[in-house]
């Protein structure tokens, strides 16, 4: 195995053109793992985190701009950042522990394309965009039309996402994103939750994101829990209809860490608590 | 295969070492830096015992390649103390009978340290949130809890 630092993202690019079997390394806390318990590991990393810019957050149209190679305890460190997404901040804060938080990276957490990862579902609420830069150039792509399946995004050969975009939000909205886990730190989803709302001036929520982790292949928006939702002041009948929405919404897996039919039932109750406090930071009153 | 060169600082001495591409930053300093106060307790992340800084960042120096260590200021638990002149973690460690087999317990020293130097003042669940990413099967971390607690108010200069 080589080990390469890329200069700029061209570099990058024209890196992995170049070599079968060459893997982006960002934080490493999924890939050095997966290079630990498998017998053949890529034939070439290659490190982003030293391109100039990959490790920034900048304010940008109003909204945050989040370099590929900015780790989770960066982004928990950014006062502006979590003022405006404390939904998606709060879900990378959940990622792994301090260690981890020291290294894991946001993308990273994307492309490793877990079914349970947690950042996803919360990118999926905010609307977030991936710039995607490759051999024919730079595209920007919504998050959730990256999501191809268990360990698989929609990216071409060669290409690799320098950033993702959380775009400006408007007076009296905001997310929020809940994890259930067996233990209370280090542990898997067994459903996430991820609810973006925005209300008008009488507390009456006007437009609402609500996206599902870990109990289907890919995290997934749920639109019939947004229309739930829309409309209301989050009233007992809304959130039941929302809660249903998102029950219907699962495909879940069987495992030890939940049934399928403890994680249709409990990603209800998750989106439904998700909703709330992402209600009450959007300034409503319940 | 040639090796890589790296220049880093380790514990505020300059380091050069070669290193394999998939040699990670704990194998190096195990193997090649006779620096084995870092333990391999899993290899995947999951235990601390490997626990180091990088530029200030606590991390598990098993998910770190020595290659990436290039251009970085590291510390490791030898950094951290002396015998004649323990730090007051240390000693409030073996004060409270907070270590067993001790295998956790650089890590923990590594990590806690990480924490009071960004918050002096945690409360008991910062203190086990923070330290959630490093497991001890002997002392039951209640002990493990107090001394970390203990030697902030220590370091803060308030009596016990
Ligand atoms: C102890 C432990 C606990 C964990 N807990 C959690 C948890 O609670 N929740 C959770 O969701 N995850 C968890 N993880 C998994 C992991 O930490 C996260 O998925 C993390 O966000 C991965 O980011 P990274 O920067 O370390 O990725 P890396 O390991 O560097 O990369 C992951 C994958 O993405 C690819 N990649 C990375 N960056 C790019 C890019 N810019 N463009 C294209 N491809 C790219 C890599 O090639 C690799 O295939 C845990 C891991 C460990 C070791
Ligand atoms: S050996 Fe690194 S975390 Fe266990
Ligand atoms: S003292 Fe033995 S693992 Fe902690």
């Amino acid at each position: 195995m080589r080990y390469v630092v890329a200069k700029d993202s061209r570099d990058a690019v024209a890196l992995l053109g170049e070599t079968a079997g060459a893997r982006v390394l960002a934080g490493g806390t999924d890939l050095l793992v997966q290079m630990k318990l498998s017998e053949t590991g890529p034939a070439l990393l290659v490190d982003i985190k030293r391109i100039p810019g990959m490790g920034d957050i900048i304010e940008e149209e109003g909204g945050f701009r989040i370099g590929a190679a900015v780790s989770g305890a960066e982004m928990g460190a950014h006062a502006a950042l979590k003022a405006q997404w404390p939904g998606v901040v709060e879900a990378v804060e959940l990622i792994g522990s301090a260690q981890v938080q020291g290294r894991a990276t946001m993308v990273g957490n994307l492309c490793n394309a877990s079914p349970a990862a947690d950042s996803v579902p919360a990118m999926l609420a905010a609307a977030a965009l991936a710039r995607i830069e490759g051999p024919e150039g730079v595209r920007d792509v919504p998050v959730v039309e990256l999501l191809a399946g268990p360990g698989k995004l929609h990216l071409a050969d060669a290409e690799l996402i320098t950033s993702i975009f959380l775009p400006a939000r408007v007076p009296q909205s905001a997310d929020a994103y809940l994890r259930f886990i067996p233990r209370t730190e280090m542990d898997i989803a067994v459903v996430g939750a991820a609810v973006s709302l925005e209300l008008d001036e009488n507390g009456v929520i006007k437009a609402a994101r609500v996206a599902l982790g870990a109990v289907a292949p890919t995290a997934r928006l749920v639109p019939e829990a947004e229309n739930a939702l829309v409309g209301t002041k989050l009233d007992a009948s809304a959130l039941a209809a929302c809660a249903a929405a998102s029950s219907a919404a699962c495909a879940p897996i069987d495992d030890k860490r939940g049934t399928v039919e403890y994680r249709t039932k409990v990603a209800g109750v998750m989106a439904t608590r998700a909703a709330k406090i992402a209600y009450i930071r959007a300034g409503g009153t319940l | 295969m040639s090796k890589i060169h790296v220049n880093s600082t380790i514990n505020g001495d300059t380091v050069e070492f070669l290193c394999e591409a998939d040699e990670t930053l704990l194998d190096v300093l195990r193997d090649r830096l006779n620096l084995t106060g870092a333990k391999e307790g899993c290899g995947t992340g999951d235990c601390g015992a490997c626990s180091v800084t990088i530029n200030g960042r606590l991390v598990a120096s098993c998910l770190v390649l020595g290659a990436e260590a290039e251009g970085s200021e590291i510390e490791t638990v030898e950094g951290i103390g002396a015998p004649d002149a323990l730090h007051p973690l240390q000693r409030q460690l073996l004060e409270h009978a907070a270590l067993q087999c001790g295998i956790c317990t650089p890590g923990i020293i590594v990590a806690a340290k990480a924490l009071l130097v960004q918050n002096p003042d945690p409360s008991e669940e910062d203190v086990r949130y923070w330290l959630a990413g490093n497991l001890c099967r002997c002392t039951g971390y209640d002990k493990i809890i107090r001394a970390v607690l203990a030697a902030a108010a220590e370091m803060r200069g308030e009596n016990p």
